[in-house]
């Protein structure tokens, strides 16, 4: 019987740019997961960085407590720059 | 044609993202819901559907589209995986290097789908080992096309042109499946097979335009690959009991016989191109509707193949089973390396 965790795959596609959720594959350890993530994920140089990660590390928000989870920032309009008025021919504001 | 259905009693076998049945078999399909009965599902869920919005893994959903998805992607990852045993058959005897090559790295890329979508369908809560295990003891299936022999180097053009050229008309309108993961695995895919159709028609190209016997032999793993590959698209709408089910649930968004008139408009002005001919006398424009016409397809011989009876069936099933076995060691060593390591390590944190 064989052991191998599920590991969750992030992929930077160039530099700037941050890691991105790419898929996830099974690997006994994490070496071995990062050497199959290049194979499986960036055989047309799609990458120039990978991370691997136990999937069972992620700690993911509950679709189910989706609303409640979000709700504090509905109400707060005011954090965008829409929401305040500007006099007519003020610029650079 | 008549093929009359039994639709509670059907095996249901999935070609590259399509689902579709034999009659006669063993029960399955338990999300076919009689037209017009919708089960109850979740509000959110219908919202979602409504929407054209992603249903994503953590997502209230009806059980029989779970279970419709877990079956869906789980033959479509085995016939990723099966797929590679015709063409692996060529990569020893490919005619140069740079044909090696190129084999090579699409057969490659074929056990990459076949990974892609067994993490996709274990997004719904299966395990993959226990997908492999459904396939090895035949109670899953992969696609019927894989189960016929490549018994030319012309064959390997014929399943790079038409075969893959059939996944792909398959697979593009699953990049907007209703199921995120399944969709997001699609995208990938297609992104890759499109060499791989480009690949076949070339080595068609290069044998139809070289010496009488080089063009003869292109013309014959046509004649071989042609029908077998508009079957791959499933039996006629009306014959198709899970399909309506599949597209109202934003599975499916293209009926078979549309998705086969597709693959055959593309094709035809193709196989001029290449100045081979697909065996069918029927086929000719149809200027009213816009579509060539062609002869219906006899799914008689693809329900054999469906039944096991096909020319490879067992072959296919036993070379697949062999190789998981022979690499059984590797898997035992690669954990007993990880065991060491974390052991290692925790005494180092201990000490
Ligand atoms: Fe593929
Ligand atoms: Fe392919």
């Amino acid at each position: 019987m064989s052991r191998e965790p599920l590991w969750e795959v992030f992929i930077r596609s160039r530099r700037g740019l941050s890691h991105v959720h790419a898929g996830s594959l099974h690997a006994a350890d994490a070496e071995m997961a990062l050497r199959n993530a290049r194979d499986v994920y960036t055989r047309r140089q799609e990458g120039v960085s990978i991370w691997v990660v136990p999937a069972s590390a992620i700690l993911a928000s509950s679709p189910e407590e989706k609303d409640a989870f979000f709700d504090p920032a509905a109400d707060k309009v005011y954090r965008h720059p829409t929401f305040y008025e500007i006099p007519e021919g003020v610029e650079h504001l | 044609m008549m093929l009359t259905f039994v639709t509670s009693a059907v095996t249901v076998v999935d070609v590259y993202g399509n689902d579709f049945t034999a009659p006669g078999d063993e029960p399955t399909a338990p999300s076919a819901s009689p037209a017009g009965a919708r089960p109850e599902e979740p509000a959110s869920f219908v919202a979602l559907l409504e929407s054209e919005g992603r249903v994503e893994p953590r997502d209230e959903m009806p059980e029989g589209y779970r279970k419709t998805l877990v079956r869906q992607i789980a033959q479509h990852a085995h016939s990723e995986i099966i797929g590679m045993q015709p063409e692996g058959n060529w990569i020893s005897r490919a005619p140069s290097l740079r044909r090696k090559a190129i084999l090579m790295a699409k057969v490659q890329d074929e056990a990459g789908h076949g990974l892609y979508l067994y993490a996709a369908a274990e997004t719904l809560g299966v395990d993959r080992a226990d997908l492999l295990d459904q396939l090895h003891s035949g109670r899953q299936k992969y696609s019927s096309i894989f189960n016929y022999p490549t018994l030319t180097w012309a064959d390997v053009g014929a399943i790079g042109w038409l075969v893959d050229g059939a996944a792909i008309v398959n697979q593009v309108p699953l990049c907007r499946c209703s199921y995120g993961p399944y969709a997001r695995a699609m995208v990938r895919v297609c992104k890759e097979e499109s060499f791989h159709q480009r690949q076949g028609f070339e080595i068609l190209h290069t044998l139809s335009h070289g010496s009488d016997a080089q063009k003869a032999m292109a013309q014959d793993a046509v004649d071989r690959y042609w029908w077998p590959s508009l079957m791959m698209f499933g039996p006629p709408d009306d014959d198709s009991p899970n399909s309506a089910q599949s597209m109202a649930w934003g599975i499916k968004r293209f009926s078979n016989d549309d998705l086969r008139q597709r693959f055959i408009d593309m094709t035809v002005p193709q196989a001029e191109a290449l100045g081979l001919t697909l065996p069918d006398t029927a086929i000719a424009w149809n200027e009213e509707r816009g579509h060539y016409d062609h002869t219906p397809v006899d799914f008689t011989e693809l329900f054999e193949v469906i039944r096991g009876n096909g020319p490879c069936n067992e072959q296919r099933l036993s070379h697949r089973v062999k190789a998981h076995e022979d690499g059984a060691w590797v898997r035992e060593a690669a954990a007993a390396y990880a065991d060491k390591q974390a052991a290692r390590q925790s005494h180092e944190g201990a000490a």
